[in-house]
């Protein structure tokens, strides 16, 4: 399973050192947008998180093939420990150069008229990227709007984007998945908990949202991390240990 | 395109005072809010804190305190705190803890102030936000009540027995006999294009007068006796106009029709069984009987008749009234049963009513209280042997008709009770000059006193004096709003449990001890240092109202609290009564709606408040 795989590892994984990252990014990018992304910078590893600035994002996808599916809708809304702010918030609609796929309509309840009068990704591009600027992103399994968003520009002007993110499934999984069930519990029918956002949100108590709104569900993650943060961490908390 | 977490905007639209404002306005607000998490134990907002939003309750629970560290309100979904602040100094005056895992929204101060500024509506409910929702909805209840009568389908107590139109009358017959049902419908077989459709009805009395008296044979058609084109009532009818329906028309039988397919048949029998539970109908029935047994056996059209009005959307105080006249209806039926046994009194006396009987809000849950008051000639040696029978065949013969007898002897078995004239001004003379909160801790009933049968006059000259004595004695003034005191609301609900004000938790409630009767004792001393001669609380109140003791407007809300908690107590009762259940006062919490949990938490808080402007006005800040 992907997030028992990563969770194993966490610990001894290397850090990424995210300032060289993007200083080096900064050097080979091409594009006005990236440039201003990459000039405004990232926190060093050892910052409280207190004091970092964070934005949620989500995105609703046709699929979950990078490379296949596209970008339909992003939401994201900006906060720190102390509070989330809805003025900041942001929620677009994209027309993705895939076809909309009928179960996904169902999933995220966009249709083909909605996406037609779309605008394409690339339009909104630099309000995103203004958006997430000098912030760390906070998403929820982060096998979705990074690769996704790395791939779109590829595709659009042949070059990616990198940058760490905080991944409340992850941060979840550190606590419910950190060790396989014994055959025992397996034999009296133990099962992991779920660490999906709806049953994440639910164990710290926060109330039930409607899903697979990229808006709702970014505000529903950026309401889960401050949750695990007062579960779990503390405002002097490195964000070294958190961001990936 | 919505911009705005639509989460957020569903949620304030549903909770004053942001259900006031206009849907613009609202996306505005939702983009200003920002958000906050608090898990369970910490502290939100402490004293003298300086605030700088409202905050809302998405989720969770939150204890708000007094400066002193007392418990002064907890708050859930819906609930906001920090107005206070807001709309004085910035500082915080009610520290806030979350006790469960809370999400808050905040509204910036500076957009709170717009609100409040712009949105009268807005700004009036964050005021009086407990008290105008209590008021509002007690208000829509009342609107409700001339809509809200009885539908005929109420009436219709039996399946519907039909036959097709092939069948012969000695089908209908046989039919009608295995069924035994007086009329029988005749509908289109499934094969015919008008199937299940009406197409006539026979009686009893069409088997006679057209197919006996005319000599037709068993084996005619249905069809050629039947009465065509019927007169019929809907099905969303109310039952007035299907009696209306009958008259008019000399109908005894009356087809039920939904969708215009026929549902069941109401007979005149049915409308008579309808009207037998109407409370007037179990009082003039009561006085026909003439043995204990057959009162004893009204019993069960008492609780129709209460389940009845309770369903019929009636208020408290028409269900407090008509309990009561009934209840007297039996009282006084015994007493001329006992006069008839025992012979003629040998000195004038009076019966009296005590308690809810006295104050017109009697409920199916009650006990006996009454007493007598004898001539001043009565010699107990000579004339007590009879009042003694009379005053036990009456307490027996409301016992046998569910008046249980009163577990504090209040009784008029009891000799104590059963005294002269003078012994009982004597009484009240010595509660009201002497009072002391023990010697009146079981008096207070006395306070609401009725004559009911004799010489009801007395009754009325004691009322007399007493308005007249208690008013002028502060010392009993106190002495009563002490004993008021002694029961107190909870704080709030929550969905399984009652909060008691220092903390504790209750799976039930009494709403009787805890509601009801704390707000009568309440009302009762008002009423009694303004000199008001009325009984019930809520003429009682009018006069407080009128004279003008209370600070504005917390007389109409202890109105409004009054029907509140009344109602509740009611509903619950009937319900009992409907599923077979023995009635009584205690409420889970988890057996009220959302909406009622809300309104008693407001009820109580208002209880809660009136206690204490009570105890300040008659026994002094202390």
């Amino acid at each position: 399973m992907f997030y028992l795989g990563t969770a194993k590892k966490a610990s001894k994984e290397m850090q990424v050192d995210w300032s060289a990252v993007y200083q080096q990014r900064l050097e080979q990018t091409k594009d006005e947008r990236l440039r201003s992304f990459y000039e405004a910078g990232v926190v060093s590893p050892d910052t409280p998180i207190s004091q970092v600035s964070f934005v949620a994002v989500d995105f609703e996808t046709t699929g979950f093939d990078p490379q296949k599916d596209g970008i339909v809708s992003i939401g994201l809304v900006p906060f720190n420990l102390q509070r989330i702010q809805c003025q900041g918030a942001k929620h677009w609609i994209v027309r993705p150069r895939t076809v909309l796929a009928e179960d996904s309509v169902v999933i995220h309840g966009i249709t083909h008229s909605d996406i037609k009068s779309a605008p394409d990704f690339m339009r909104v591009l630099e309000h995103l990227l203004k958006a997430l600027e000098g912030k760390i992103v906070v998403v929820h399994h982060r096998g979705i709007e990074r690769p996704f968003l790395d791939v779109a520009l590829q595709k659009r002007i042949n070059e990616g984007i990198l940058f760490p993110v905080v991944d409340t499934m992850e941060l979840e999984a550190r606590v419910h998945r950190n060790k396989p069930l014994s055959i025992w519990q397996r034999f009296r029918g133990h099962s992991l908990p779920s660490i999906r956002l709806v049953d994440s949100r639910e164990r710290y108590n926060l109330p039930y949202y409607r899903q697979h709104n990229a808006l709702t569900d970014a505000l529903a993650t950026a309401e889960l991390f401050l949750a695990q943060v007062s579960y779990r961490f503390s405002k002097d908390t490195p964000i070294q240990e958190l961001w990936k | 395109m919505q911009i705005e977490p639509v989460e957020v905007l569903d949620f304030l639209r549903r909770y004053p005072p942001f259900s006031c404002l206009p849907e613009e306005v609202l996306g505005q607000v939702v983009s200003e809010i920002e958000v906050g998490y608090f898990k369970a134990d910490t502290q939100i907002l402490e004293l003298g804190q300086q605030v700088n939003a409202l905050h809302v309750i998405r989720s969770g629970a939150v204890d708000i305190h007094r400066r002193n560290g007392e418990l002064y309100n907890k708050l859930t979904e819906g609930g906001f705190f920090g107005e206070f602040g807001l709309l004085r100094d910035g500082k915080i005056r009610f520290p806030a803890k979350a006790i469960e895992d809370t999400l808050l929204y905040f509204v910036p101060s500076a957009l709170f102030h717009r609100l409040f500024d712009e949105y009268e509506e807005f700004a009036d409910a964050v005021e009086i936000e407990d008290r105008t929702r209590l008021r509002q909805a007690v208000a829509r209840k009342e609107d409700a009540n001339e809509l809200m009568t009885s539908k005929v389908t109420s009436l219709i107590s039996r399946e519907l027995v039909s036959i097709c139109t092939d069948a012969t009358v000695h089908d209908a017959a046989t039919c009608m006999t295995e069924a035994s049902i007086s009329s029988l419908l005749i509908v289109y077989p499934p094969e015919h294009p008008k199937k299940d459709y009406i197409a006539g009805i026979i009686t009893d009395r069409d088997l006679r007068t057209r197919v006996v008296a005319e000599q037709l044979p068993y084996s005619t058609p249905v069809t050629d006796i039947m009465t065509e084109e019927l007169i019929t009532i809907e099905s969303n009818q109310f039952v007035f106009e299907a009696m209306l329906a009958m008259l008019r028309h000399n109908l005894h039988h009356l087809p039920v029709i939904h969708k215009e397919k026929p549902i069941g048949v109401i007979a005149i029998s049915d409308i008579i069984r309808y009207e037998s539970q109407n409370s007037l109908f179990v009082v003039s029935n009561i006085f026909r009987q003439t043995t204990v047994d057959d009162l004893a056996a009204l019993v069960t059209d008492v609780r129709a008749s209460f389940v009845r009005m309770v369903n019929e959307d009636a208020n408290s105080r028409m269900i407090g009234s008509a309990m009561a006249v009934i209840g007297r209806s039996f009282k006084q039926r015994l007493l001329e049963l006992g006069e008839e046994q025992l012979g003629p009194p040998p000195v004038p006396y009076c019966f009296l009513a005590l308690g809810s009987m006295a104050r017109d809000e009697m409920l199916i849950v009650t006990d006996q209280d009454n007493a007598m008051i004898l001539d001043d000639a009565f010699d107990p040696k000579l004339h007590d042997d009879y009042f003694k029978a009379l005053a036990q065949f009456v307490s027996d013969g409301l016992d046998a008709c569910g008046y249980t007898y009163c577990t504090g002897k209040i009784m008029a078995t009891n000799p104590q009770w059963r005294q002269p004239r003078k012994v009982w001004q004597g009484y009240f003379d010595q509660w009201i000059d002497n009072p002391s909160p023990e010697g009146l801790l079981h008096s207070s009933i006395f306070f609401d006193l009725e004559g009911v049968w004799g010489q009801t006059e007395w009754a009325e000259q004691l009322n007399k004096h007493i308005v007249k004595k208690a008013r002028q004695s502060k010392r009993f003034l106190a002495c009563m709003s002490r004993n008021a005191l002694n029961r107190t609301p909870p704080l709030g609900f929550f969905k399984d449990f009652v909060m008691e004000q220092d903390g504790r938790q209750n799976n039930t409630i009494n709403m009787k001890r805890r509601g009801t009767a704390p707000l009568a004792d309440l009302v009762r001393v008002h009423s009694l240092a303004i000199g008001s001669t009325e009984r019930n609380s809520f003429l009682r109140l009018n006069d407080i109202i009128e004279a003008d003791i209370l600070p504005r407007g917390r007389g109409q809300d202890l109105r409004d609290a009054l029907e509140l908690i009344s109602m509740v107590r009611i509903r619950h009762q009937a319900l009992s009564l409907e599923k077979n259940e023995t009635p009584d006062n205690s409420i889970a919490p988890e057996d009220l709606s959302e909406f009622e949990r809300k309104n008693l938490k407001d009820a109580f808080q208002i209880l809660s408040n009136a206690q204490k402007f009570m105890k300040f006005r008659y026994q002094g800040a202390r």
